[in-house]
């Protein structure tokens, strides 16, 4: 058994190692001042298919993302680490995008591809920490999803038995094929790059990068495995008014800069009295309580 | 997000020498894969861009897993359990890291499953792996085995185990036995050749690193009644026919993630490799040179472990009101491991260039008749190959006990205590100086290149070399080094006297060791700023101790070395 699966992914700015810079006067990103990484849950979920492509010889991984020309860096990492093709979703319409546009995007971006068992994708991107993507994507798809995945266990017969992360702990479902699963960062971590296929893939490049380059695109012309896929509004099928700032109902009012200071700190002495007024005092301030 | 690739500049230094677009364009036969293979190189310029990208994968695994996992590999070590080990927790990350990142069988052919680079960046991957973790480097390094398949086994059996390698199979030399040690002539391990030709082995071999690897490498006695080391063959042992069992694993002081085996051989199926009697003489020898560069590799990146530990703790430590660095006394201490450290490196780098380019010629000879000067330069650095490796394993390894010894001292009390890694670096290193030949073993095969003067005519050559004018002086100690050198080896062969010649020899070797690491460093500097504070260290520390060996040399008398022998 063989399975088609399409892996979600975006590329957004490391939120983790933020530094003095990261933020613009007006409160929004400096992109320029984050590198653009890989979003870490989206490895878990890359991860997740690669392994089923270990499982099921065949399976072909396919990875969709959405976002600039140079989104293809996120494919490229991708083919580095055992995936087999990847389509880079790239418009001017889109972008402005909230999740439902985004979504709306997505899903057809996954109609077009058309063969598809699996879509997986990371619980959340770093930069929006909405974790509705996936969900929207399962609706307008009219799919069954299975959230905070944390171990896509086997797919036999048609359905996946998966492991979830939930509140309480652990619980093991079985879906039916064709699926959406977001998967949580408490899955395994994703497997390094591959020499040979850091060799192989290096020159991959989506039409916007080669742009008019002769000689790259002779070199791409003789070894198709190099050329990454690029869509548009038109290639998808997309209804423009859903896609973009027109397609986004929500409407950033503004941005406020939030700074988190340390008061200066109190010693409590370990006493029975002491204990107590401090607990008072935490109850009248709805700390606690 | 440690990268310790990208986080050390003399990576990049040592890979972009002028020799490596030679051993590139050798090792690739003029890019002749290059339509073959979806992952073989166009030219030069994209082999160098493609070694540059994977030791970058290298740098992050290095950083990020195995470093990661040391303390705790080191701490729950391998144990047996029905005879068979089982690998520490992180060991097992580790080994699933590299054989999903495709880093086994890094310089075996492509046709073979491998990547094709040169020994260079292999070693430089070797070299990283080691300052992560040393004693992982024993069970990642001895891929370097499938060499010895490679170079001396027939068609069948590179088809049939190469691969296997590549696609991550561990392997293991199984060489020493309770009684044969250094003195590997002495194995007794029985091969047996049965009626229908094939080969059986009994017997028990001990110390043997990841002896419960996938691929052994046997040495044995084929020919009964035979003493000595031409009565010995080299076999592969396959794990999968079994007949092979660990008995225990030694309870080292270091290196606890590598289990080091004692192996009983019960009628074990083994094919031969190559030619009966050849074992030793032939196939160990070059199993052994490779095995050698390996633990120059592991020596330089337990230095480089050791020295960044100690600069840490020394920025941190504040004592007196300032941090510990500021004392003299403190940065004489690291700039010397500094300059141990990169003078290590610049020697393991140019050794393994001359094994670069003499084993990729005698790997061409295999497929044509090589012309008349590939024939002579082949000659030429195969020669230097074999004086630079047991240089480079000797240096290498006492250097990097000294820099751990001296990373524990910048550490104070606190270096004594469990809670700081210099402490099992410590441990680790102290291996490095024994074995695969003990230093006073590398000084034994080094002293031949003293006496028919290959370590000579090779300084002699770099003194040409044309340099920037604050390096005169530099040039001008090393240059009176070398005088010194040479005046040394002609009175101490001119004593015709060979036990005087063995007394004397660790001191000549190692006067040739600081002249050629202050040349190799010399030329570093003219390509990199960088290098210009370690050159300048290091040829001062060589400098005091080449007078120090002259003056021991020159008030010598011979009839002073019975108060040193014990007879």
């Amino acid at each position: 058994m063989s399975l088609n699966i399409i892996v979600l992914a975006k590329q957004v700015p490391d939120t983790r190692n933020v530094g003095k810079d990261a933020m613009k006067e007006d409160g929004t990103i400096n992109r320029a001042a984050l590198p653009a990484i890989f979003n870490p849950e989206d490895l878990n979920a890359l991860e997740q298919a690669l392994k089923l492509k270990d499982m099921y010889p065949g399976t072909k991984v396919t990875l969709l993302t959405m976002g600039p020309g140079r989104a293809a860096e996120i494919i490229r990492e991708g083919l580095y680490r055992g995936a087999d093709d990847g389509i880079v979703l790239s418009d001017r319409a889109f972008a402005g995008a909230d999740t439902l546009a985004t979504s709306y995007a997505l899903s057809m971006a996954c109609r077009k591809i058309g063969k598809y068992d699996l879509i997986i994708g990371g619980r959340q991107a770093i930069d929006g920490d909405t974790a509705q993507v996936g969900p929207q994507i399962a609706e307008k798809l009219g799919l069954p999803q299975v959230t905070y995945a944390e171990d896509i266990i086997s797919v036999e017969d048609g359905k996946a038995l998966i492991k979830r992360r939930i509140e309480s702990g652990v619980e093991t479902v079985k879906a039916p094929l064709p699926l959406v699963v977001t998967v949580n960062g408490s899955a395994d971590e994703c497997r390094p790059r591959n020499a040979r296929n850091v060799q192989k893939y290096k020159y991959a490049a989506s039409p916007s990068e080669i742009g008019a380059d002769e000689e790259k695109t002779a070199f791409i012309e003789t070894r198709p495995y190099l050329a990454i896929g690029e869509w548009n509004t038109q290639t998808v099928e997309a209804d423009l008014s859903q896609c973009g700032l027109a397609g986004s109902p929500t409407k950033v009012k503004g941005i406020e800069n939030v700074v988190f200071t340390a008061k200066d700190a109190r010693r409590v002495e370990n006493n029975d009295e002491e204990l107590e007024s401090l607990v008072k005092e935490l109850i009248a301030n709805h700390t606690i309580g | 997000m440690a990268n310790f690739y990208n986080d050390n500049p003399a990576f990049k230094l040592h890979l972009n020498h002028p020799l490596m677009e030679k051993i590139v364009k050798l090792k690739e036969r003029n890019f002749a894969d290059a339509d073959k293979y979806d992952y073989a190189p166009q030219n030069f310029e994209d082999a160098m861009d493609s070694y540059d990208r994977v030791l970058d994968i290298v740098g992050d695994l290095c950083g990020n897993i195995i470093a990661e996992n040391a303390e705790d590999v080191d701490h729950q070590g391998p144990r047996v359990e029905n005879s068979r080990v089982v690998y520490a927790d992180g060991t097992k990350k580790n080994l699933d890291a590299c054989r999903k990142a495709g880093l086994m069988g890094m310089s075996m052919p492509r046709r073979l499953g491998g990547l094709n680079f040169p020994i260079t960046p292999y070693i430089m991957a070797a070299d990283m792996v080691s300052r992560a973790d040393a004693g992982f480097e024993n069970l990642w390094g001895l891929q370097d085995c499938a060499e010895t398949i490679y170079e001396f086994g027939s068609e069948e059996q590179l088809q049939k185990y190469i691969p296997r390698v590549c696609a991550g199979e561990t392997m293991s030399m199984d060489l020493t036995e309770p009684d044969a040690g250094s003195d590997l002539q002495s194995v007794m391990l029985k091969a047996t050749q049965k009626e229908d030709g094939s080969w059986v082995l009994n017997g028990v071999k001990r110390f043997i690193t990841n002896g419960d690897s996938d691929i052994h490498l046997v040495l044995a006695r084929s020919e009964e009644g035979t003493k000595d080391g031409r009565g010995l063959s080299m076999f592969i042992y396959d794990k999968r026919n079994g007949g092979v069992d660990v008995r225990r694993i030694e309870n080292k002081m270091g290196i606890k993630g590598s289990p080091t085996c004692e192996l009983v051989y019960k009628d074990a199926p083994a094919e031969l490799v190559g030619s009966t009697r050849l074992g030793l003489i032939k196939y160990v020898m070059a199993l052994m040179n490779g095995a050698r560069l390996g633990i120059a590799a592991q020596s330089v990146g337990i230095s480089e472990a050791a020295y960044r530990e100690a600069l840490q703790y020394a920025k941190e430590r504040k004592q007196f009101g300032k941090e510990i660095i500021n004392f003299p006394a403190v940065a004489e201490i690291l700039s010397t491991m500094k300059a141990k450290l990169d003078a290590s490196r610049t020697l393991l780098y140019a050794c393994s260039r001359f094994v670069d380019i003499y084993k990729i010629y005698d790997d061409i000879a295999k497929e044509r008749k090589l012309e008349v000067d590939e024939k002579k330069e082949a000659k030429y650095y195969s020669r230097l190959a074999d004086a630079f490796t047991p240089l480079a394993k000797g240096m290498t390894s006492e250097f990097c006990n000294q820099n751990a010894y001296d990373a524990i001292q910048i550490h104070g009390g606190s270096g004594f205590m469990k809670d700081y890694a210099c402490e099992r670096i410590y441990r680790d290193a102290r291996i490095t100086s024994i074995y695969e030949g003990t230093t006073q073993l590398q000084v034994v095969a080094a002293i031949r290149h003293v006496t028919t003067g290959t370590y000579l005519n090779w300084i002699k050559e770099q003194q040409t070399m044309q340099v920037a004018a604050e390096d005169e002086a530099v040039k001008a100690t090393l240059d009176f080094m070398t005088q010194q050198y040479a005046a040394a080896v002609e009175k101490v062969v001119g004593e015709k006297n060979d036990e005087l010649l063995d007394f004397m020899a660790r001191r000549l070797v190692e006067m040739a060791g600081y002249t050629v690491m202050g040349y190799l460093l010399l030329a570093d500097a003219q390509r990199d700023e960088e290098s210009r504070r370690s050159l300048h260290v290091f040829v001062k520390i060589g400098e005091a101790e080449v007078a120090k060996h002259v003056s021991f040399i020159e008030n010598f008398m011979p009839d002073q070395l019975s108060d040193y022998l014990y007879k």
